[in-house]
């Protein structure tokens, strides 16, 4: 299998370099549909255009890329895979383990990846020490979402610790308003679980937990701590909660109904699409017990071997294009999320986006920086998978204890 | 060929190859599909039962693993929600298309005015797909903005009816929106039948002295048995694959107790990358199928023989 | 006419009559709501669907998000609505459609009035093929089309579309072509006349019943398909139901309840109208024999 890759991508390569110029045509596959996203696509899509090549959008949209993932595999099993596609984490690996990427280290060598990208990122682009796949951006998960004129009606303050979080939205429930804004969509339940998680149990269990899926630490005093702070979330939930759209759950942030949500920084695009202003309409602060860490979903686009000399030479062209700072700019100024490449100058991202990025370099450093498993950074999609039906049956079973989910946990854990 | 087939033996030579392509001629008419049913359907089914005996993942693999998906299948609870969710839903489903279906037939072949008017009504809902009635549905069904806050609007202030967001309660809410859109087929088939049953049989009743209610539970509804075979099949049919009606209107949840087989066979191919335990459980789903059809369609063929 | 001679059931008393009528009237109105919701729904501003409640009238009627939901709407980096898919899915569906039809009628003609031996398993084997899930074939479906060249065509969907159409259109036609007297066949057959001949001149022209149903059920079936619409095209081939669900997926800050709206009851739009026009006709065909099973 290595070969064949290797083959296959030396052939690439030679094609590619030999024929810098060829114009060709870029089939994407994406589930970029939505308002901002859509937006940072046609960026993608201009850019390309300008060097001669066509881009052919190919977009599906729901139940973020779930089918367009079935989508994926039936274009691979027929012999004709896209040019690209939207695939992340280790997600990546899997594919590559296929034999059906492209490798990218020439586009990579000349835009100086290695030393643009923080290693936690590259290492996941990476298949074999080969470029395999592109970085788009650095969405932060752990973000709380605070209205802060609801707090103010209710007499709370923004808590940083979830003891606080508990008496504060006591405060909240009391006012009348719906303290935690939130969708019953399983991503959406682990989204929220992964943060408590993290701010009950510190980054170093929880990297022994979601990623490395030791058993010891799934079925631990932590996890069940983390199940039973969930509990405690869940009491400030409203009920028609189930199958909520998170973006829905945004608005109620934005609308004055609900004083805060759980959610990654993609909801900045909702606040910014209803004229809302950072720091006085809306506050983003880490969640509670989340400041110092911080939890990463980095989108990227995996590349498959091209036959003919034009797709090859497109592909390439496409490759280099998402790196760009131009694009990196204004596809993360348009999507919430902030630049993958590091020493981008920030000054058109608002506070947010600034906080989000200095965090960033920051927990590199100090050891804090997790990938989020939530958002499929961390464990195979299979693990992932079986983690999510806990963590939502949890949700849903309100007679399963703390202990039984932890001990469900480790079992979802195995390998 | 000519020899195995028949009756020509006495014509000329000349004609015979003639006789023999047109002796031939069903078998070749009929060969494109049975080829078609041989690969696609019977072929796929082997390939899938192969794969369920392996430990494929993201994309097929051929090497054979044993029983261990089988295992791994029958340990997951979210399998055993998905196959008790299909048993509820399978049979409150059948029985309320076929109860509701049969009455509004009876009550449409009474000389109602209207009636071409009134039958379009309960058939349209067929000729949507989930797809473009799930928004209408899902609102509709949801507490906040649907049916509950209607009532309580109208001053019910205690109304409650969330199924649909109820952990354990939301395969009701399905069956509800599925019923909506299959009884009217069942009513047009049963419709049908009635149309079909001897007038005279139900004069000489009559004379005899039956009341209506007599002659519908003794005479009428008896005489149906063919349709009512009809449409348990299209209904067991709609039943196993409904995959649409779940997606759309509750995706599987809360949570995922609203899953039924066809969304957890999906889930896990498709987005879990698990297509062994995805093979498995179509297997189980099929088998199931074998097991309830099989003895069904023989005995209607069978009574066709008969007949 | 049958009909006119039963007097029978709650015919007798005028009372029944009102019940009768009442609880068909109580049905009409139940299998209504959904479709009222969406037309009304679709013909609103946003503050109007804000403001009121699920079955509110319209404040101000507006044809504004029908026309987005046709030719403006967006999806990814294409603002065209729905327009450019819905003559895609005309352009696969009707192929689809008749040759399935097509191939169904031969094969009930085949397995009804020139039976051999093996026939009527390959039946049962063929009915059973109704049943197999579809998604249990995306991905052998996908290699196949991959091998034959037509992965990713509209050649491609209306191969998938008639090979798994081919099961129920031969149950309709079978069904139907088995209630009809052996008499005229068998008459034509010793006067000489061949296979075909008694196709054409026999058995197509009292097929006209059968043939509506199996028309409307396959239109039906396959206008609706999202599953192999989904993973066998791509892009600007994309058909109608595909282009909604990403529509309706589709959020731009604020949903726009009444384009979605709209675009559904325009992707329902052709199958509605066949039901309406041709219900009279279905009716017929499913009386003409096709339950009788």
């Amino acid at each position: 299998m290595k070969n064949r890759v290797a083959g296959v991508l030396s052939l690439a390569l030679a094609a590619a370099c030999a024929a810098p110029a060829l114009a060709g045509e870029v089939e994407v596959l994406h589930w970029w549909t939505s308002g901002g996203e859509a937006k940072s696509v046609g960026e993608l899509k201009k850019i390309l255009e300008s060097k001669g090549d066509k881009w052919k959008d190919f977009a599906v949209a729901g139940g973020g890329g779930e089918t367009a993932m079935t989508v994926l595999k039936s274009r691979v099993v027929s012999g004709k895979p896209p040019t690209a596609a939207q695939v992340k984490g280790p997600g990546i690996q899997e594919w590559a383990r296929e034999g059906v990427l492209a490798n990218l280290d020439d586009v990579a060598k000349a835009g100086k990846w290695d030393s643009l990208l923080p290693p936690v990122v590259s290492n996941v682009m990476k298949y074999q020490g080969h470029y395999v796949a592109v970085p788009v951006n650095v969405h932060r998960v752990n973000w709380m979402w605070v209205n802060p004129e609801v707090f103010k009606k209710a007499g709370a303050r923004i808590p940083t610790t979830w003891e606080e979080f508990a008496t504060e939205a006591e405060k909240i429930k009391k006012a009348g308003f719906i303290a935690v804004a939130h969708g019953g969509q399983p991503w959406q339940d682990a989204t929220v679980f992964e943060t408590v998680a993290l701010g009950v149990g510190g980054a170093e269990w929880y990297k022994k937990a979601f990623v490395e899926l030791d058993p010891k630490a799934l079925n631990s005093p932590q996890m069940e701590k983390a199940f039973s702070t969930l509990r405690v979330v869940q009491k400030y939930i409203d009920k028609d909660a189930a199958n909520r759209d998170w973006n829905l759950a945004t608005a109620m942030v934005i609308n004055g109904k609900a004083a805060m949500q759980f959610m990654g920084d993609w909801a900045k695009g909702e606040f910014t699409a209803a004229r809302k202003v950072p720091g006085k309409d809306y506050i983003c602060a880490p969640a509670p017990g989340n400041k110092g860490a911080y939890t990463f979903n980095i989108d990227s686009f995996i590349m498959f071997s091209q036959k003919d000399a034009s797709a090859k030479s497109a592909q390439a062209h496409l490759a280099a294009a998402i790196m760009e700072p131009q694009f990196q700019e204004v596809f993360n100024l348009n999507k919430g999320s902030i630049p993958v490449r590091l020493g981008m100058k920030m000054d058109k991202f608002d506070q947010c986006a600034k906080d989000s990025a200095a965090d960033f370099v920051a927990t590199s450093k100090s050891g804090a920086l997790v990938p989020s498993w939530a958002h499929e950074m961390a464990m195979p999609p299979a693990n992932k998978g079986a983690m999510f039906d806990v963590v939502t049956g949890f949700m849903n079973t309100p007679s399963m204890t703390p202990r039984a989910a932890a001990e469900k946990m480790a079992a979802a854990g195995k390998k | 060929m000519s020899s195995a087939t028949s009756a020509g033996a006495a014509s000329v030579p000349a004609h015979s190859w003639r006789q023999a392509v047109e002796n031939a001629l069903p078998r070749i008419v009929l060969g494109p599909t049975l080829l078609c049913a041989l690969v696609f359907i019977y072929g796929f089914i082997a390939w899938t039962a192969w794969l369920s005996f392996t430990e494929s993942r993201l994309l097929p693999r051929y090497e054979l693993a044993g029983l261990v998906q089988y295992i791994t299948l029958f340990e997951n609870d979210r399998w055993w929600i998905a196959v008790r969710n299909l048993a509820i839903f399978g049979s409150l489903f059948m029985g309320v298309c076929l109860a509701l279906g049969l009455l509004l037939a009876i009550l449409l072949d009474q000389r109602i005015r209207a009636e071409g008017f009134l039958r379009a009504i309960y058939l349209y809902p067929m000729a949507l797909s989930f797809i473009v009635t799930g928004t209408a549905w899902r609102w509709i069904l949801n507490p906040g903005l649907g049916a509950q806050q209607l009532v309580r609007q109208m001053g019910f202030e205690n109304f409650t009816f969330d199924w649909i967001v109820t952990p354990g309660m939301s395969i009701y809410a399905v069956v509800i929106a599925g019923a909506w859109q299959s009884t009217g087929f069942v009513m047009a088939l049963f419709l049908a039948g009635l149309r079909g049953v001897d007038d005279a049989v139900i004069k000489s009743a009559q004379v005899d002295g039956a009341g209506p209610v007599r002659i519908y539970t003794s005479i009428i509804i008896p005489s149906l048995r063919p349709v009512f075979f009809s449409a348990l099949i299209i209904l067991a049919h709609i039943a196993i694959k409904s995959f649409d009606l779940v997606m759309a209107l509750t995706g599987g949840g809360p949570g995922y107790s609203s899953d039924v087989p066809a969304t957890f066979m999906y889930t896990f191919a498709f987005n879990r990358n698990q297509i062994g335990l995805g093979a498995a459980s179509a297997m189980m789903m099929m088998l199931t199928i074998v097991a309830v059809l099989v003895p069904m369609i023989y005995a209607e063929t069978g009574r066709h023989r008969r007949g | 006419m049958a009909e006119l001679q039963r007097t029978r059931a709650a015919g007798a008393g005028a009372a029944g009559r009102v019940v009768v009528y009442a609880l068909l009237v109580a049905f009409a109105l139940y299998y209504l709501m959904p479709l009222f919701v969406m037309v009304t729904t679709s013909l609103k501003t946003l503050d109007d669907i804000r403001a009121g409640n699920l079955l509110a009238l319209p404040g101000q009627v507006t044809f504004d998000a029908w026309s987005r939901a046709w030719s403006g709407a967006c999806t990814g980096v294409r603002c065209e609505g729905l327009r450019v898919n819905f003559w895609n899915s005309v352009s696969f569906v009707l192929p689809a459609v008749l040759i399935s039809t097509l191939i169904g009628a031969f094969n009930g003609y085949v397995l009804t009035m020139w039976r051999f031996r093996g026939s009527d398993v390959m039946f049962t084997m063929l009915l059973l093929g109704c049943f197999i899930p579809f998604q249990v074939v995306l991905l052998p479906m996908a290699q196949t089309l991959g091998y034959l060249g037509i992965a990713n065509s509209i050649a491609g969907l209306v191969f998938v579309h008639v090979v798994y159409g081919l099961a129920f259109t031969t149950l309709f036609f079978r069904n139907f072509y088995v209630s009809l007297p052996d008499g005229m066949v068998k008459a034509a057959r010793v006067d000489g006349a061949g296979f075909f001949t008694i196709f054409w001149r026999i058995i197509l022209p009292i097929s006209p019943p059968i043939i509506v149903v199996c028309v409307i059920w396959q239109f039906t079936q396959i206008w609706n398909d999202f599953l192999f619409g989904v993973v066998f095209s791509s892009g600007e081939r994309q058909p109608i139901t595909v282009a909604l669900n990403n529509l309706v997926n589709t959020s731009t800050g604020v949903k726009e309840y009444n384009v979605d709206m709209a675009a559904a009851i325009i992707a329902g739009l052709p199958t509605l109208l066949v039901y309406v026009v041709a219900g009279k006709y279905f009716m017929r065909g499913l009386t003409a024999g096709a339950v009788k099973g």
